[in-house]
């Protein structure tokens, strides 16, 4: 009832305080190490990638192609039915250019980040990548793309041995 | 579904401490803080309440596995029924509507929902641990940050319906000076369009006054049966509609425009509420407002306003104020919101909750809306643009 | 309670010290691909609400939830976690159909501690940060200390403990989901190396990877569907506090609380009579013989004369953890409790196989969280919709 409330607790201190030894801290980091299986869907997915492909998983039902694949149609509740291999062309659904590092610490380049649509892939079905050969203000939602592959001696079967998706021309 | 309701449920006392980027207490002691103050206004001691929920974010704030198990103490849990739930930034509405089915079962009469989060735990900031929100297969390898995902949703909630940066900042202007009137807030401020399109970018269109802050704080209610709550006061606030609803984890293959997920929580809780048309039978809401678009695609999936009709004919603060200002059309985030009070994630949420009970119970203060509320929503939104919880309160 | 709620069906996965071959998503999906079966359920048309239990850590993912709807065909459709075990989550969907809201609702509980690289690392970083964890111990000290009081206080002994070990173990021999099945015998306990005195080697549950589904559902739709529903009579939980300082060393106040609640509900008042079946936690031996007296079967220092009577046994007057219990199935993680209620349900069906235990009406599932907590609950389940009286 804050106004039959007459004070409000917590008591606040700064980074200062914390670093000049004001205030007591006692510091730990986990030891919190994984290795996630990949499973079906994802070790194939990551296997191809290897190999300078992309696969998605198509659900007969409802027909739609699923990428990243999964083995079950989260809407149809069934196993999806075949694996389809998709093109590594696109249409950028939405961006954004980031300044900012996975710890919030400033990039001195900012890097273009998109949601793209495979060719191949059903409407609205699109896979988080990088945009690169390309100024922050070109970038446009429904430009096309492609992408940039890493030479196939140092892929590893990872979501980076694509190293970003550039625009491309069209006809 | 929804066979029909079997007791009514009341909040009847609400407990929060201050927002700040850092405060001295364990997550524990604010927990205690938040508690013992929802008690005091409600008029009973830790003897009175059956059972207790907890709603907590990332463990990796708090930098402790099994958070609730450790926050237990603080809320009261101890030797008593105690579960935790959690989705994500859901959670702090989502944690009195865990506690509504405790009573609504039948199984307890006074049941406390505590909300904790103390983010200033984790170095080198909080943003480090929300990295790993995100699929360590096919996303944490390409340096994701938390903001990403709001700035892809923010570009394609604009694209989509043609609105302005500049419309979008009048939330974060209107937000930020309804704070100056909570005494708990962490950023409060008189600012200006102009202040947020020249802000610092931050991950493009996000600009840092479009951002609410990390925060530590914690919040509480104590919820009643009805008739253990008619004999406690004589003004509860009565829990009328719950609703929650997720959607799927694969966020690149849905459209980010619209929060269908909030809308369908929404019709859920207005079913169970009776409410059938939204902007004229709520008179107060308080949507979640971590970035000042959300409160636009939010109060959209409330069905508050039609899909990319929020800021209509919002060109400046004038506009917003005149709308969704305290004595405006519509009130919305009276308390200041999430950018103006702060965000101690699952507290944010509950400080929602708390907002609408002192509202509706006339007792908001400086920040009393001026249509006399009868009805009040509190939403929050959570995990990776995926999730949504309402809850509807009258009075 | 004013509406009642059954089990309508169940549904497993995994059951191995190692599941390499499978993601979670997919460990999950043939589960509940399961459990819907067994119920005869569309969950995209049917199910009303689901419930997960997970950990962020025990996953190596902050918001666990995030990553649950798809593979549970809980799309767009009400879905929560709740941090705690799998009895946590059942009673909180048993809950959310008393309330009236919904009629079915489903709750998921698993483990894949072989994805976990680091798993007493991460028992570390549950313990207070400030008043424990700088300490350094190694996790398992906790249950040295309390294995040392209890025993202490009760008169109970190592070679109890010992018993205790040799029996689950060879009771997961009937088990097919069993991932320590073994014909070992109490000496072999006793001559296994110490760990943190007297807790020794072969007193500690291995872990394993597990996926179990249920289906719950109100009684009107319950009968409907299920030829065998197995109604839920009581239930309950607690917490003591997690601080060692504080807390009891000899009793599980948590599961006595508990088990008060949960007799009550179900109107029980001689449990050692009333119940036929026990599934409790035995993640460490001496869990075992402490949760037994905690719910009331026994005095505190009575359950090592029981042991040693063969009541416990599979063919005893009362079989306490006839599936093998964590010792021979497997530490499951927050799966734990649910796989003790999922046996107990097939207990009831009287679909336990080699295992099946004489006539049962009643039988008890009760869980705790594990190291370093002093949480747990107790939920009592009937193939009748009420406890004959005696």
């Amino acid at each position: 009832m804050s106004v039959k409330v007459k004070e409000y607790r917590g008591t606040y201190y700064s980074r200062k305080d914390l670093e000049e030894g004001r205030v007591m801290a006692f510091k730990d980091r986990p030891e919190a190490r994984y290795a996630w299986a990949t499973g079906v869907a994802m070790g194939r997915f990551l296997a191809e990638l290897k190999q300078g492909r992309i696969v998605g998983r198509k659900c007969r039902v409802c027909g739609r192609v699923l990428v990243p694949p999964r083995m079950f149609c989260e809407m149809c509740f069934r196993p999806t039915d075949e694996w389809v291999y998709v093109s590594d062309t696109g249409t950028v659904l939405t961006y954004s250019v980031s300044y900012l590092g996975p710890a919030a610490e400033r990039l001195k380049e900012p890097i273009i980040i998109a949601v793209i649509q495979l060719d191949g892939a059903s409407p609205g079905i699109g896979i988080l990548h990088k945009l690169g050969e390309v100024k922050p203000e070109e970038v446009k939602v429904g430009m096309r793309v492609k992408a940039v592959w890493k030479p196939p001696e140092e892929r590893e079967g990872a979501i980076t041995d694509i190293l970003y998706f550039r625009p491309v021309e069209e006809g | 579904m929804m066979a029909s309701i079997k007791r009514k449920v009341a909040v009847i006392g609400a407990g929060i401490t201050l927002f700040r980027r850092r405060l001295k207490e364990t997550g524990r002691e604010l927990s205690f803080y938040a508690t013992k103050m929802a008690l005091e206004q409600a008029g009973i001691t830790l003897d009175d309440v059956d059972a207790v929920v907890c709603g907590t974010a990332p463990d990796a704030f708090d930098g402790v596995h099994m958070k609730g198990e450790y926050l237990a103490d603080g809320m009261g849990g101890h030797r008593r029924p105690f579960v935790r739930v959690y989705v994500g930034g859901g959670t702090g509405v989502f944690t009195p509507i865990a506690a509504w089915w405790h009573v609504a079962s039948g199984h307890f009469d006074i049941v406390l929902a505590v909300a904790e989060e103390k983010m200033s735990s984790c170095f080198p900031h909080p943003q480090k641990a929300f990295t790993t929100i995100f699929d360590p297969i096919y996303t944490r390898p390409l340096g994701a940050n938390l903001v990403w995902i709001f700035a892809l949703e923010m570009q394609r909630y604009m694209h989509v319906h043609g609105v302005k940066k500049e419309q979008i900042a009048t939330i974060a202007v209107k937000n930020k000076r309804n704070a100056l009137d909570h005494p708990c807030a962490q950023l409060p401020a008189k600012i200006t369009v102009k202040d947020v399109l020249e802000s610092e970018v931050m991950v493009w269109p996000v600009q840092r006054l479009d951002i609410s802050p990390p925060s530590d704080g914690a919040a509480a209610v104590v919820m009643a049966a009805e008739h253990v709550a008619k004999q406690l006061t004589d003004d509860p606030v009565w829990m009328e509609g719950v609703g929650w609803c997720l959607d799927s984890t694969y966020w690149t293959n849905r459209d980010l425009y619209y929060p269908k997920y909030v809308e369908y929580a929404a019709r859920m809780a207005y079913k169970m509420a009776g409410i059938k048309n939204p902007p004229k039978e709520i008179d107060v809401a308080e949507p979640y407002d971590p970035f000042d678009y959300k409160e636009a695609h939010h109060a959209e999936g409330l069905m508050l306003a039609r899909k990319g009709e929020y800021l209509k004919d919002v060109k400046d603060e004038d506009d917003i104020f005149a709308k969704y200002g305290r004595d405006g059309d519509l009130p919305i985030c009276p308390s200041g919101g999430l950018l103006g009070v702060g965000n101690p994630i699952a507290a944010a949420g509950m400080m929602k909750v708390c907002e609408i009970f002192w509202q509706l119970r006339k007792e908001a203060g400086k920040r009393q809306v001026k249509n006399d509320p009868r009805t009040g929503v509190a939403q929050a939104w959570g995990d990776l643009m995926q999730v949504g919880t309402v809850m509807v309160m009258r009075v | 309670m004013e509406r009642r709620v059954a089990v309508i069906g169940v549904g497993w996965s995994g059951f191995a010290p190692q599941t390499a071959d499978v993601s979670y998503k997919e460990l999950m999906f043939e589960a509940a691909t399961r459990a819907y079966d067994d119920a005869g359920v569309d969950p995209r048309r049917d199910v009303d609400s689901f419930i997960t239990c997970a950990e962020d850590y025990w996953e190596g993912f902050s918001i666990f939830d995030e990553f649950v709807p798809d593979q549970l065909g809980a799309v767009l459709k009400p879905t929560c976690t709740v941090s705690g075990d799998g009895l946590h989550g059942l009673v909180n969907a048993v809950m959310q159909i008393e309330s009236g809201l919904f009629d079915v609702v489903v709750v998921e509980a698993h483990s894949k501690a072989s994805d976990i690289l680091t798993y007493e690392g991460l028992l570390k970083f549950a313990m207070d940060p400030i008043f424990t964890r700088p300490l350094g111990w190694h996790p398992y000290a906790l249950a040295g200390l309390e294995m040392a009081r209890y025993l202490y206080d009760t008169g109970n002994t190592e070679e109890h403990c010992a018993m205790v070990v040799e029996k689950n173990r060879r009771n997961a021999l009937a088990n097919s989901l069993a991932s320590y099945a073994a014909d070992l015998t109490a000496d072999d306990v006793m001559d296994s190396r110490p760990l943190f005195e007297p807790l020794k080697e072969l007193d500690v549950a291995g872990l394993a990877d597990g996926c179990v589904v249920m289906v719950l559902a109100a009684e009107e739709v319950a009968e409907k569907l299920a030829d065998k529903p197995v109604w839920v009579l009581g239930m309950g939980w607690a917490n003591e506090t997690i601080s060692p300082e504080l807390r009891d060393w000899c009793r599980p106040v948590y599961a006595e609380i508990a088990a008060d609640m949960a007799y009550a509900m179900a109107g029980i008042k001689n449990p050692a009579k009333e119940i036929d079946l026990l599934e409790v936690d035995d993640r460490f031996s001496y869990k075992e013989l402490q949760h037994v007296e905690a719910l009331g079967v026994c005095d505190y220092g009575e359950a090592s004369r029981l042991l040693e009577d063969g009541v416990f046994d599979r063919d005893g007057d009362l079989p306490v953890n006839p599936s093998g219990g964590s010792l021979g199935v497997g530490n499951l993680l927050e799966a734990s409790g649910l796989f003790r209620a999922m046996e107990v349900v097939l207990q009831l069906r009287g679909e336990a196989g080699r295992r099946q235990v004489q006539d049962v009406e009643v039988g008890v599932a009760q869980s705790w969280r594990g190291l370093p907590t002093a949480s747990g609950a107790v939920v009592i389940f009937g193939s009748e919709k009420e406890v004959k009286k005696p």
